[in-house]
C-alpha cells in the first residue's frame, strides 16, 4: 500500500478566498469582473485530500494508454508528469520495449487531465513500480492485438508471428506489416487483462526530449504564452499565515493598464507586462497581522509543546525498559532536522485562460489532477470544466503538490477575462511554498555484551513516519511518531522523513558502535540481516576502500545505509575540515544504490549522484531561519545550496538485480548521505553532531585540526 | 534605445526593465530563465558581447547598442554549438531548466580559456545552480569541448 504523502497531514492552505466577504469585492482601475468564489477553504482543503486519495479505477482498455497512429506512431498516455527524473524517458523505453518499436517513435503525453488517465501524482517513486508496469501491460496487449490482426489478415496461426521494430512478421512467408497499416490509425479495442511484461531492458537510452532543451525550445510551464496574455501578482504578506487586516488601493497607478482584483483575502494585479503589474502592487497600502510563533532556535522545544494528535506506535516489540536494565552499552541521544525549502529552480507558475467551455491551466504541479480539483473547488465548477496541462517542469523533489499559482492565475484571468501569467518570485518560493518540516528526535539504544544491539526507542516529533523502522535487528523496539503543530507550511520533500529518520538512526548507530568498541561496518554487518542492505554496504565499502586509511585530525571517513521505498543504499564519505574557517568539506563519495531491475543505468546514476549532491545541502549547510511564521532568509542570496565547489569525487555502484521488479529511484538515494558526512565528523573530530545542518558555519574552534 | 539580440536589431523602450524580462515576454525568447532574481542562479545568464550577464538583475539600458546572444542564437546553420552537442552527448541535465544558463556559462569560459583547468572550470560555473545536481556531468561536457578541440 503506498505510503500516506505527509502534506496530507500537516499541510495547511497558504491562503484562501473568503465567501463571506464578497460584500467587499471590488475592482479598481482598468475595469473588468466581479468574481465570486462560493467554496469554503476548509472544503476546499477536505477535497483536495478526497481528490488525491479517491482514485478512479485504473481505465482497462487499451486505447485509453496507447494509440498507433496511421504512420505506425505510438502515442502513449500517463498522468505520471515530467519533473527532472526522466520519468518520460523511462515511461517511453517501457512502451517502446514492449510494442518492439524505436524509443523516437513513441511519444508520450503526460499529464494533460483532458487526455491522460487520471492518477493521483508523481510522488512516492510509484512511477517504475506502479505506471511502468501498466504501459508494459497496455503495450503487450496491443502487440498481441496487432499481431493478431495480421494473423487474421493473412490466414495464418497467429503463434507463428512476431512483432519486431513496428511490424508484424511472418517468418515463414517473409511477409510483414507494419503497425500503422494494419490499425490505420484506428483504435485497439482491447482490455488489459494479466499480460505477462517483461522486465526492462537496462538500456541507457538518451533523455528523450534533450535537444529541445539544449536549444532552449523546450517550453516549460512559465515560458507558456497565449494571445493576449497578462501578467499576474498577487499582494503578498512577509509571513504565509498572516491575515489581510486592511487594504487601500486607492493610490493605484491609472495608467500601464493593470487591473487590480481584490477577493476577500486575495489581492492580485494583473497587467500587460510583469513590472506594470508590479508597480500596481506596489501602489497598495495593506496591513497584516501576523500570528506569534516559535524562532528557529525554539522550534524543536515547541514541537514538544504542541502536539497535533496521539502518537502512532509504527513499532513495538520486545520490552525496552526490562531490555535496558540487561545492558552492556547504551547511548541516548537527542537530534534536530531543520526545515528546508526544496527550490526548485523553476518556482511555481501556471497560465490560466477562461474559455465558454470552462478553465484550462498549464502549471508546473506533480499533481495535475489533485490542481484540476482544487481549481474546480475554488471556482464551483464541475472537474470535467476543468483542464490540467503539465509540460515538464523545472523540478520538483516533492514541492510541487500543491496549486496555489494555478488558483491565483485563474482568479486574475477570471476579473480580466484575459489568460493570465503568474509565476512566483524566489522570495514568494521560500515563503509561501511549503517545507521540508523540522523534527525534534529522541533516541535510546543498548547493545549486548556481544555487540549485539539488545533494545532500541526512537521518538520523532513532526518530521514524518517515513522511513522510521529500523533494518537492524533489535528484539525491543520502541518507535514512535509523534505529528505536532508546525509554525511553518510544511509538506512532502524528496524522501520524505527517511532522510530525518535515517540522519538519526545512522548517527545513533556509529555512536553505539564507538560505545560498543567496535568499528562502524562491522557493528552493522553484525546486527543486519537484510541481505539487500548487506550488498549495497559491502559494495559501497569495497568500491570507497573502506578501512584502508584511519581518519584523523581534519580528515575522516564516515558511512551510513538503509532502505527505504523497496530501494536500498549505502554512502562512504571522506571529508575534510578547514583548519581555519572549520568548513566541513566532502571530498570523496561512493554510493552503491539496488533498486531491482534497472530501467535505465544512465539516468539511474544521474538520479543517484544528484540525490547525493541535493542531500549535501540538507547535511551541512541548508536551513531556513525564522521569527514566528516570518522566514528571515527567503533569497538564494541568504539560503545555499549546493554548487560546482560543493561537488565531491563521486563514485556510484549501481546493483542491477534483473531478478526483482524495478523500484523506484528518484528519493531513497538522498536518505543516508547525511548520516555518513556526520559520521566522517565523528570520526575525525571525535564530535558526534546531532543537528542537521550538521555546520552551516563550519565546526567550531575546538573541532577544527592545529 | 537600440539593441542586438541574437544578431538581429530590436528596439526597447523602458531602460529600467529587466533584460529577462525583456527577452522573455515583448521577445518571446523564453529558453532564458527565472530562477532567483538576484544574479544568484546564473538561469538567465546571457551573453552580452561574449560576456555572461546575469539579464535578471540587468536593466535595458545597460545593453543599448551591445549584442546579445541567448541560447536560441546559438546553433548556427541548423548544426548545434559544440557546447549545446556536448550538453546532450553527456546527458548533462535532469529537469534541464538550468541549461542554457549552463551552456551560455561554459560557451563564454571556453571562449577566455579554451582548455579550463578542473579548478579553474569550478570557479567560472560556482555562480550556476543546478538544483537536480548534474554538476558531474556538465563538467564533463564541458571537457569533452575543451579536450576535444571542437570548439572554434
Amino acid at each position: 500500500m503506498p505510503e500516506r504523502e505527509r502534506y496530507e497531514l500537516l499541510e495547511k492552505p497558504a491562503y484562501h478566498f473568503e465567501t463571506e466577504r464578497r460584500d467587499v469585492l471590488k475592482l479598481f482601475a482598468g475595469g473588468g469582473l466581479l468574481v465570486l468564489i462560493p467554496h469554503s477553504a476548509a472544503a476546499q482543503e477536505s477535497g483536495r485530500a478526497r481528490g488525491a486519495w479517491r482514485g478512479e479505477p485504473l481505465p482497462d482498455a487499451v486505447e485509453a494508454w496507447l494509440h498507433i497512429g496511421p504512420d505506425g506512431r505510438v502515442t502513449a498516455f500517463t498522468g505520471k508528469v515530467e519533473v527532472g527524473q526522466n520519468s518520460r524517458t523511462a515511461l517511453t523505453q517501457a512502451v517502446a520495449e514492449e510494442l518492439r518499436v524505436a524509443p523516437g517513435q513513441v511519444e508520450m503525453v503526460m499529464g494533460d487531465t483532458a487526455r491522460t488517465p487520471f492518477d493521483m501524482g508523481t510522488f512516492g517513486s510509484r512511477t517504475t513500480p506502479t505506471m511502468a508496469p501498466r504501459m508494459r501491460a497496455a503495450g503487450v496487449a496491443a502487440r498481441q492485438a496487432l499481431i493478431e490482426l495480421a494473423a487474421q489478415h493473412w490466414g495464418v496461426n497467429p503463434a507463428t508471428l512476431e512483432a519486431a521494430d513496428g511490424c508484424v512478421r511472418d517468418p515463414k512467408s517473409g511477409r510483414s506489416a507494419a503497425y500503422g497499416e494494419l490499425t490505420h490509425g484506428k483504435a485497439i479495442t482491447r482490455t488489459i487483462g494479466k499480460e505477462q511484461v517483461s522486465r526492462p531492458r537496462s538500456e541507457s537510452v538518451p533523455k528523450v526530449n534533450a535537444r529541445d532543451i539544449v536549444t532552449g525550445a523546450h517550453r516549460y510551464p512559465s515560458d507558456i504564452m497565449r494571445p493576449g496574455m497578462l501578467y499576474g501578482k498577487v499582494l503578498r504578506p512577509r509571513a504565509w499565515d498572516a491575515d489581510l487586516v486592511s487594504v487601500d488601493v486607492s493610490a493605484a497607478p491609472k495608467t500601464g493598464g493593470a487591473t487590480i482584483v481584490r477577493d476577500g483575502k486575495f489581492v492580485g494585479a494583473a497587467a500587460p507586462s510583469v513590472s506594470a503589474a508590479a508597480r500596481a502592487l506596489a501602489s497598495v497600502k495593506a496591513d497584516w497581522n501576523t500570528p506569534a510563533g516559535p524562532s528557529n532556535s525554539e522550534v524543536f522545544d515547541y514541537f514538544k509543546r504542541n502536539p497535533a494528535g496521539p502518537a502512532e506506535d509504527a513499532v513495538r516489540s520486545g520490552d525496552v525498559a526490562s531490555a535496558w536494565q540487561q545492558a552492556a552499552h547504551t547511548v541516548e541521544g537527542h537530534y534536530t532536522v531543520a526545515y528546508i525549502a526544496h527550490v526548485p529552480l523553476e518556482p511555481r507558475a501556471a497560465v490560466a485562460e477562461w474559455t465558454p467551455n470552462g478553465l484550462t491551466v498549464w502549471t508546473g504541479t506533480q499533481r495535475p489532477f489533485g490542481v484540476r480539483e482544487e481549481l474546480a473547488g475554488a471556482f464551483g465548477l464541475d472537474v470535467k470544466k476543468v483542464h490540467v496541462l503539465m509540460p515538464d517542469c523545472g523540478s520538483g523533489y516533492g514541492g510541487k503538490h500543491t496549486g496555489e499559482c494555478a488558483i491565483e492565475a485563474a482568479r486574475l484571468a477570471k476579473a480580466t477575462n484575459r489568460p493570465v501569467k503568474v509565476v512566483w518570485t524566489r522570495e514568494e518560493e521560500f515563503r509561501f511554498a511549503y517545507l521540508r518540516p523540522a523534527g525534534l528526535i529522541e533516541v535510546r539504544g543498548a547493545t549486548s555484551s556481544d555487540g549485539k544491539l539488545l533494545a532500541w526507542e526512537f521518538h520523532n516529533y513532526n518530521s514524518g513516519p517515513s522511513g522510521l523502522a529500523t533494518p537492524y535487528e533489535i528484539p525491543h523496539q520502541l518507535i514512535a511518531f509523534h505529528p505536532t503543530r508546525s509554525p511553518l507550511r510544511q509538506g512532502s520533500y524528496r524522501g520524505l522523513a527517511a532522510t530525518a529518520n535515517h540522519f538519526v538512526r545512522e548517527s545513533h548507530i556509529d555512536d553505539i558502535a564507538a560505545a560498543s568498541g567496535v568499528d562502524p561496518l562491522e557493528f552493522r554487518l553484525r546486527n543486519l540481516k537484510e541481505p539487500r542492505v548487506r550488498a549495497v554496504l559491502e559494495q559501497a565499502t569495497e568500491r570507497f576502500g573502506w578501512g584502508r586509511e584511519k581518519s584523523g585530525p581534519g580528515r575522516g571517513f564516515g558511512l551510513a545505509c538503509g532502505m527505504e521505498k523497496g530501494s536500498f543504499v549505502a554512502n562512504c564519505v571522506e571529508i575534510a575540515i578547514d583548519p581555519g574557517s572549520g568548513k566541513v568539506r566532502v571530498r570523496r563519495v561512493s554510493t552503491a544504490f539496488e533498486c531491482g531491475a534497472i530501467v535505465n543505468p544512465d539516468h539511474l546514476k544521474n538520479q543517484v549522484e544528484g540525490a547525493v549532491m541535493m542531500g549535501i545541502g540538507g547535511a551541512l549547510f541548508e536551513a531556513i531561519e525564522f521569527e514566528g511564521s516570518r522566514i528571515t532568509n527567503p533569497a538564494l542570496s541568504r539560503y545555499r545550496v549546493p554548487r560546482f565547489a560543493d561537488l565531491p569525487e563521486l563514485s556510484t555502484v549501481l546493483v542491477n538485480r534483473r531478478d526483482l521488479d524495478s523500484a523506484g529511484a528518484g528519493e531513497t538515494p538522498i536518505v543516508t548521505i547525511a548520516p555518513a558526512i556526520r559520521n566522517a565528523i565523528l570520526a575525525a573530530t571525535g564530535k558526534g553532531l546531532r543537528a542537521l545542518p550538521l555546520a552551516p558555519a563550519g565546526l567550531s574552534g575546538a573541532n577544527r585540526p592545529a | 534605445m537600440k539593441l542586438r539580440v541574437n544578431g538581429k536589431d530590436v528596439s526597447a523602450q523602458d531602460p529600467d526593465r529587466s533584460v529577462l524580462e525583456f527577452l522573455r515576454d515583448d521577445l518571446g525568447l523564453t529558453g532564458t530563465k527565472y530562477g532567483c532574481g538576484e544574479g544568484q542562479c546564473g538561469a538567465c545568464t546571457v551573453l552580452v558581447d561574449r560576456s555572461p550577464v546575469r539579464s535578471c538583475i540587468t536593466p535595458l539600458g545597460a545593453v543599448a547598442d551591445r549584442e546579445i546572444t541567448t541560447i536560441e542564437g546559438l546553433e548556427s546553420d541548423g548544426q548545434l554549438h559544440p557546447v549545446q552537442q556536448a550538453f546532450l552527448d553527456a546527458g548533462a541535465m535532469q529537469c534541464g531548466y538550468c541549461t542554457a544558463g549552463m551552456i551560455l556559462s561554459c560557451v563564454s569560459l571556453l571562449d577566455r580559456h579554451p582548455h579550463p583547468g578542473e579548478e579553474e572550470a569550478r570557479r567560472a560555473l560556482n555562480g550556476n545552480v543546478c538544483r537536480c545536481g548534474a554538476y558531474p556531468r556538465i563538467l564533463q561536457a564541458l571537457r569533452s569541448v575543451s579536450t576535444g578541440g571542437r570548439h572554434a
